[in-house]
């Protein structure tokens, strides 16, 4: 079998397989291709026979008729039919069960978050460090990565991978991989974005184990972070604490395991959350990102839909530097998950604060300010400063508004 | 002004549609669907060979990695009017404005299509829209691709409003055409013409225009955000004002993507005229291609999701989409296999038509099968933006509706203008048309399996010999093309007089004389028969359609 | 004035009169399908944005949006009227009953622009534009962004729609439609049904619920 598969890989002139998924891939890949191409070369090559074979051998008169044509039996037809429908769901049974493999990291993937930007990739590591169009990863071991972007679609595309995903402005998706070659792989732009779109490249940096935590332990080989400067040094989980206090999280999410309005922010990490529907959902990055910007979409069971969405008023780095917070929550003792569903009774019978419908409590509101410097933001050259919206200057509703609509 | 009158023709028969009324007020105000349609043939001829020059220069500055004819901006500027242009303005409306205006009503036995002047009204409409596309382009152009992602649409600095709006305007056109073709085959066949005796041509444009009327407006509701997004910053898609970028791509491939059955199901439908034509025998199915037609329409309607398959959307909906897709997939392979069953022990002319049948059909199998391919989403996942994808959709889009294109030009050249063309250089077309296809777009397969994204302005230099393989297969395909269409043209005034029905075929246009007098036929031809009946000599054929 | 004959294409009458209305009908389609694009932008952002949604619509008020639905099948009912008029082979009166439902039509774009004029003053604008203080959230602004775009697309197929009663009332003074055979005038007062019955579905969704 590996004889063939090196063999058809270097026909379709694939680049090597490197990455655990690469390889069931490329066998689904394999067998789709010499089927459907020896299926399609049978059927043309027949069509020409029977040209060749029912040719018009002498002219025809005006007057002339000729028998009437036969036709295949209808249980042919139907078979045939029958025949292709199986193969192709076939085919689209096995794509999707990888597909769904795709989308499901195992949990103890190792998280970076990757931001998008015209025309580079950055890429933040759990212990606050960054790089800029370089990831570097261990061998053998799950890595997410999880995506957004700061102004327009682009695509973290690996080749050799064999994975892509698009990074969508205000949105977070996912991706995962077990990188299983040494070395340095192409990253590549795959959706288009703009002027530079083909020179929006970068590398995997696949190191071994003992490697990799060197490089850890060497702060002077990475690139540290462009966002405040003031977080250049701090870990993520440390400047998260900062969010959630600058964004009002914390007056109702507490710390400590105490239900207040939200369900506590210790233990939560990772833990079996019953929802609203009755039905269950794991507290992983995916559900915390998602609450974030949509959290009516899967409420906790037990407490009241109030929480306001966050979308656009987060920025990327804000995100994943929360996530990280609730993380590091993980083992404080606090509330299982069980607990979770029974909070104090105070908790639900108190009134939302006033304006907390809508609007993070306690914090200014960001509107978006006049639009005209759209064009110029969107083309912001890379390395300029990292503004936190595609739009900008950010002009809070309260200096709009005088003294303004907070009560 | 003294009106000269004409001599009357030696015949009996009344002058054809080409010489009925003279001047060209005559043309400008007709509401001769043969005229429109002719019209429309100059029109999305002009598009046709307008959106290949912006590809040839392309193709030129990918020769090589570095810059050679272009900076980034052009490059891309230049691809997103290919794109463009041959989509709404070449593909969409070229074989139902042109082929489906003139034949259709032929084929149903009518005097004209329901409502002759929204018929010229729509061949102004799509006029000027045409004209605000391609004055948005040359005033500065789009470079967002013909997809037009938002937010990318709303920031970028180019021109955009002008070529939204024109697209919203040719749209209009679209829905025009089809409500047209619609009322036109329900309200206006022939004494005698069923449902089941209908021409599988004019199936084929009949499914085409429920697409168009039902999935236009929401493109033309897109495209209209699209372009007020870019001008008023309403921020319909914007994330910045929390909309949602990945909405826009739902409600543009829920037109888009049925937009692509509108290019091949007319291609479809010409095929099956084609075949049966060439080979003197009936479908070995006539109800599997008139079926899979409508087939493919509603189907079309319930696949888009699968453009999204790495955009973020959830598991569950990719899985749904991608086992409609292949629904679609099997649909097209009853046609293809129905098509090749025809074949068999028929009494087979070869012909540049058919040759071009051959040309459809090696691309349409190799495309389509690729198309299951790239609906298994594993692997779509290392496909999706690539050059695969590229050859993937160029090998049906546009191997299948171009062959068909010429195909349908060919075939129905006698029925439109009374002449036949050079059969030999016809062939040698069509082969170099097929040949050229193929180098051009099997190197971009390799070249996506290689991870090469599209709409790359360079690329790493291990790619180039495909490129420069691609690009010269460019070269011949835009000389073919220019012969085949060289050769139609040099028949027009040289070519020998035709007879009714050079290809004795027999669906019911050929029973009018070549070309058609103004109101296409004599007297009303009663349709007692299926449409392909070989069986039946042409003397029969004609005795019984005109019993008086 | 001299019976009406086929166009060419059509073998009789009826005929022609069925085609006109089978066309009628499928471009309403078209319509729906357009307004339908209006209706699942609403649908996914509402979904989204719930709270904010519904605490945005109730800034709207509802006296605008009833009056206007009001007017709007008020003059539907004179539309009809007009018809039974021409059937009765009464030009003068069916022109007369159009003119007042242009009227109408009217009323109802002068208590939308009054409706927009109170918006642009609270500064409930779309996008980029919104300063609405009383809903500043970004639910709100996607709010008033749909509400801009509705209903300044079906104030757009009123505008259309008056014209169309106009220039039937215009044709229905000069005696053009007969009693027995006048597709074109029913066809026309479809379209300001289907008109009328699209704001049917805006207003809930913008003023109600």
């Amino acid at each position: 079998m590996q004889p063939i598969d090196e063999w058809l890989r270097k026909l379709l002139l694939l680049p090597p397989a490197a990455s655990s998924m690469a390889r069931p891939i490329d066998r689904l890949h394999f067998s789709v291709i010499s089927v459907t191409m020896l299926g399609a070369t049978l059927l043309v090559l027949m069509g020409g026979y029977y040209c060749v074979r029912y040719r018009r051998r002498r002219p025809r008169g005006p007057s002339e008729t000729r028998p009437a044509a036969p036709t295949p039996p209808l249980w042919a037809e139907l078979g045939l039919v029958g025949f292709l429908f199986t193969l192709f769901v076939a085919w689209w049974a096995v794509g999707f069960k990888q597909y769904i493999g795709l989308a499901q990291a195992p949990r103890d993937a190792l998280d970076v978050y990757v931001t998008a930007k015209q025309w580079m990739w950055k890429f933040s590591y759990p212990d606050g460090s960054q790089t800029i169009d370089e990831l570097f990863v261990p061998v053998g071991r799950p890595v997410r990565l999880i995506l957004t972007s700061r102004d327009v679609i682009h695509s973290l595309y690996v080749p050799s991978f064999r994975l892509k995903q698009d990074a969508v402005p205000g949105r977070y998706t996912s991706l995962w991989f077990t990188a299983t070659a040494l070395g340095r792989q192409p990253i590549y732009c795959a959706e288009y974005c703009g002027t530079d779109h083909s020179r929006m490249s970068g590398s995997v940096v696949v190191l071994s184990a003992e490697d990799y935590s060197r490089w850890l332990a060497q702060p002077g080989t990475r690139r540290a972070g462009e966002g405040n400067a003031g977080t250049r040094d701090a870990e993520l989980r440390t400047e998260g604490e900062r969010v959630a206090a600058r964004h009002g999280c914390l007056r109702c999410h507490t710390v400590d395991g105490s239900p207040h309005l939200g369900p506590s922010f210790a233990g939560l990490y990772g833990a079996d959350i019953p929802l609203a529907n009755a039905e269950h959902v794991t507290a992983d990055v995916a559900y915390l990102t998602e609450s974030m910007m949509d959290p009516a979409l899967k409420v906790h069971a037990g407490f009241e839909p109030v929480m306001p969405s966050y979308a656009g008023y987060l920025n990327p780095p804000e995100v994943s530097a929360l996530v990280e917070f609730i993380k590091s929550l993980k083992d404080v003792p606090g509330q299982s998950a069980r607990e979770h569903g029974v909070p104090a009774a105070s908790a639900v019978t108190l009134p939302p604060p006033a304006g907390s419908i809508g609007r993070p409590p306690g914090e200014p509101l960001a509107l978006p300010s006049e639009p005209g410097h759209a064009s110029e933001q969107g083309f912001a050259a890379p390395g300029r400063e990292l503004m936190p919206l595609p739009r900008a200057p950010r002009e809070t509703l309260e200096q709009k508004l005088g003294d303004g609509g907070a009560p | 002004m003294i009106a000269v009158k004409l001599e009357p023709e030696p015949m009996a028969l009344p002058p054809d549609y080409l010489h009925a009324k003279q001047g060209p007020m005559s043309w400008l105000t007709t509401t001769d669907h043969k005229r429109i349609a002719l019209m429309f043939y100059g029109a999305v001829l002009v598009m046709f060979l307008l959106g290949g020059v912006f590809a040839l220069l392309f193709r030129t500055e990918l020769l090589s990695p570095r810059r050679d004819i272009m900076d980034a901006t052009t490059y891309n500027k230049l691809f997103t009017w290919h794109g463009i242009v041959m989509v709404w303005l070449f593909l969409i409306p070229s074989i139902p404005n042109i082929f489906g205006n003139f034949i259709l009503p032929l084929q149903l036995g009518a005097r004209d299509l329901a409502f002759p002047r929204l018929n010229l009204a729509s061949f102004y409409v799509y006029l000027v829209g045409a004209t605000i596309v391609l004055s948005g382009l040359f005033a500065g152009g789009t470079d967002t691709g013909w997809t037009f992602y938002m937010p990318y649409s709303e920031n970028t600095p180019v021109t955009l409003f002008p070529v939204v709006f024109g697209i919203f305007v040719v749209g209009i056109s679209s829905i025009f055409t089809g409500l047209n073709f619609i009322a036109t085959v329900h309200m206006l066949r022939a004494e005698g013409m069923t449902w089941r005796r209908l021409p599988l041509f004019t199936w084929s444009i009949y499914a085409t225009s429920i697409i168009l009327v039902l999935a236009t407006p929401v493109l033309g509701l897109s495209l209209i955000l699209v372009g007020l997004d870019h001008v008023f910053h309403l921020g319909v898609f914007d994330p910045a004002t929390g909309g949602d970028p990945v909405l826009f791509q739902h409600l543009f491939w829920f037109y888009s993507h049925p937009a692509v059955y509108i290019m091949i199901l007319p291609a479809m439908g010409v095929i099956s005229e084609v075949v049966p034509t060439f080979a003197h025998r009936r479908p070995s199915s006539y109800a599997a291609i008139a079926l899979s037609s409508l087939g493919i329409a509603f189907g079309g309607f319930l696949a888009w999701g699968h453009h999204m398959f790495v955009a973020g959307i959830s598991t569950l909906d990719a899985g749904v989409f991608g086992i409609f897709s292949m629904f679609v997939a099997v649909f097209s392979a009853i046609k293809v296999f129905t098509w090749v069953a025809t074949l068999y022990r028929g009494d087979i002319v070869f012909s540049t038509p058919l040759l071009y049948f051959f040309g459809f059909l090696f691309l349409f199998v190799f495309g389509g099968m690729t198309g299951v391919a790239v609906a298994t989403q594993s692997l779509d996942v290392h496909w999706h933006d690539t050059y695969f994808i590229v050859a993937h959709f160029h090998f049906i889009m546009v191997g299948g509706s171009l062959t068909s294109f010429l195909a349908a030009a060919h075939y129905w050249f006698p029925k439109m203008f009374g002449r036949l063309y050079s059969e030999r250089v016809g062939l040698l077309a069509a082969s170099l048309v097929f040949m050229g296809f193929v180098l051009t777009f099997l190197p971009q397969f390799l070249l996506g399996n290689a991870g090469m994204p599209r709409r790359y302005y360079s690329y790493p230099a291990e790619y180039q010999w495909l490129h420069v393989l691609s690009t010269g297969g460019s070269y011949l395909l835009g000389s073919a093309v220019l012969l085949a269409l060289g050769n139609l043209a040099l028949a027009l005034a040289y070519g020998a007089r035709s007879e009714q029905n050079p290809w004795e075929a027999r669906t019911f246009e050929w029973l009018s004389p070549s070309p058609p007098p103004e109101h296409n036929f004599e007297s009303p031809p009663v349709i007692d028969r299926e449409p392909y009946a070989f069986d039946l000599s042409e003397e029969q054929i004609r005795a019984r359609a005109f019993p008086g | 004035m001299p019976a009406p004959s086929p166009a060419e294409q059509f073998a009789t009458l009826e005929r022609q009169g069925a085609t006109l209305r089978f066309g009628m009908w499928l471009f309403l389609t078209s319509e729906l399908l357009l307004f339908s694009g209006f209706f699942a932008l609403y649908g996914a952002y509402r979904a989204t944005y719930s709270a904010d949604f519904q605490a945005a619509l109730h800034h709207n008020t509802l006296a605008y949006g009833s009056v206007n639905t009001y007017v709007l099948l008020t003059s539907s009912f004179t539309v009809a009227l007009s018809v039974s008029a021409i059937r009765r082979g009464a030009g003068k009166a069916a022109s007369a009953w159009l003119g007042l439902s242009a009227l109408f039509g009217l009323a109802f774009l002068v208590i939308k622009a009054a409706e927009y004029g109170v918006h642009i003053h609270e500064g409930a604008l779309p996008g980029h534009w919104y300063r609405f203080r009383e809903a500043p959230t970004l639910g709100g602004a996607r709010f008033y962004t749909l509400y801009w775009i509705t209903t300044g697309a079906h104030a757009l197929h009123v505008t259309g729609g008056i014209g169309v009663l106009l220039w039937l009332a215009w044709h229905a003074r000069r005696g053009r439609y007969l009693p027995e055979y006048h597709p074109t005038f029913e066809m026309g007062t479809l379209y300001w049904h289907f008109v009328d019955v699209m704001w049917i579905f805006i207003w809930p969704i913008f003023y109600l619920t």
